[in-house]
């Protein structure tokens, strides 16, 4: 890339800031600051992380699933977040950073994905509640960001979004005819809620007085709604969905307040984030060693298609 | 595959393959689009892997693959200049033309 001199940088600059203003797309291939190009890299590519770290929670749960429709509904979704991981690559790629640099600092520890993929699916119960509550929440956080102001992220979150309704339902579906089950099935799955539901609520990431980035990327429109926002926005619809479906929401406090038209819900325990997010939560290491272990013994199966479009081309020559 | 690929293959034994952009065309009568882009060592794989990440849902009919270096774009510096000649017809749009009062064109 050629130098600009200050001047022209700062030119560029203010088409940029007049860009983002007017609510017009930036695109690959437009001037951007650098620091929003990192911060893009960083968050797109966390995102990616986190669909491809999705993947093993559920997938725990496909040899186990307990008829075959759920089986080849698990097996659909889970399919569906590795695809969610290759929109979400080639986003990130987009800005000028390879993929295999991306996976490179998924699997050595530098980069990271979102915490919640570090607890443990212990029931089969938690399918359905992962699906309903921790998809649930990541499509209120991705339909915001659906209009996120870099052209391929938005683009992605688009496509993603359309697929993460399935994905929803079929939890919700789990969930309410586990409620409406045996004794020991409607236990099973409360205590799956009782789980992930204050992780659920941590997915929106830190309240906005501690999260560092979120001035930035608002300012920017690269996130439309603060953390806090999105997080409300999740409980106000989750609680009557959790009325109807028979469970509680294991939070005393939770109550309406009639002025603002919101579920107020009692102090999320941030010790228990940060803990996760530093890389003590309970599967972090076994997430980290999975995802080593599926690189490199899936190593065979690249060198075998790169055997094998190296022998066609030479067919090709030789015809 | 270029030298610096071959490079991060010995880090990660991540294949860095060719990048193909991908279109795809919902229904007969529709224009590709461009849908996304992936990694393939050849057409052939591209266009299964282009069918298993962009069309799982029955979302194309078609399906195109082209390598992205390929592909010649115009530069958003030079897009003013390049599409000026577009610009400043007016009598290429039907509002500058007019008609007399009552008449249906």
């Amino acid at each position: 890339m050629t130098e600009l001199t200050l001047e022209e940088s700062s030119e560029k600059r203010e088409l940029f800031e007049k860009q983002i203003q007017a609510g017009e797309k930036i695109e690959p291939k437009d001037w951007m600051p650098e620091r929003f190009r990192k911060q893009l890299i960083r968050m797109i590519s966390q995102h990616a992380h986190s669909e491809i770290v999705g993947m093993l929670p559920e997938g725990n749960w496909i040899t186990r699933a307990p008829n075959f429709r759920r089986k080849k509904t698990l097996l659909a979704k889970v399919q569906d977040e590795a695809g969610h991981g290759l929109y979400l690559y080639c986003a990130t790629e987009t800005l000028g950073i390879d993929r295999s640099e991306l996976v490179e600092q998924l699997l050595t520890g530098k980069a990271k994905y979102s915490s919640i993929f570090n607890y443990p699916t212990l029931s089969w119960a938690d399918i359905g509640v992962i699906g309903w509550l921790v998809d649930g929440a990541a499509i209120v956080n991705q339909t915001s960001l659906a209009k996120t102001s870099y052209g391929p992220y938005s683009r992605a979150m688009v496509r993603i979004c359309k697929e993460e309704n399935f994905h929803k339902k079929q939890g919700y579906e789990i969930v309410t005819g586990l409620a409406k089950g045996t004794p020991e099935q409607r236990d099973m799955v409360q205590d799956s809620v009782n789980r992930w539901w204050w992780p659920s609520l941590m997915m929106f990431g830190p309240s906005d007085k501690d999260s560092p980035n979120s001035k930035e990327l608002l300012a920017w429109g690269v996130k439309r709604r603060s953390n806090d926002e999105l997080r409300q926005r999740f409980v106000n619809l989750t609680v009557p969905q959790a009325k109807a479906a028979g469970v509680t929401l294991p939070d005393p406090e939770l109550r309406y307040n009639e002025e603002t038209q919101d579920w107020e819900f009692g102090p999320i325990n941030w010790e228990e984030f940060w803990q996760v997010v530093s890389g003590n939560g309970p599967c972090n290491r076994e997430r980290m060693k999975a995802r080593q272990d599926a690189h490199s013994s899936g190593a065979w199966v690249r060198e075998a298609a790169e055997a094998y479009a190296e022998k066609q081309q030479r067919k090709r020559a030789a015809a | 595959m270029t030298a610096a690929s071959k490079e991060n293959n010995c880090k990660t034994g991540e294949t860095q393959w060719d990048l193909w952009e991908v279109f795809t065309q919902p229904k007969t009568g529709a224009p590709h689009e461009h849908a996304g882009s992936l990694h393939a060592p050849d057409r052939e794989m591209a266009l299964q892997n282009a069918r298993d990440v962009y069309s799982r849902r029955g979302e194309a009919v078609s399906i195109w693959v082209v390598p992205a270096r390929e592909i010649s774009a115009t530069l958003p510096d030079d897009s003013g200049p390049f599409f000026e000649p577009g610009n400043d017809k007016v009598y290429r749009h039907p509002q500058f033309y007019s008609v007399p009062r009552g008449i249906k064109l």
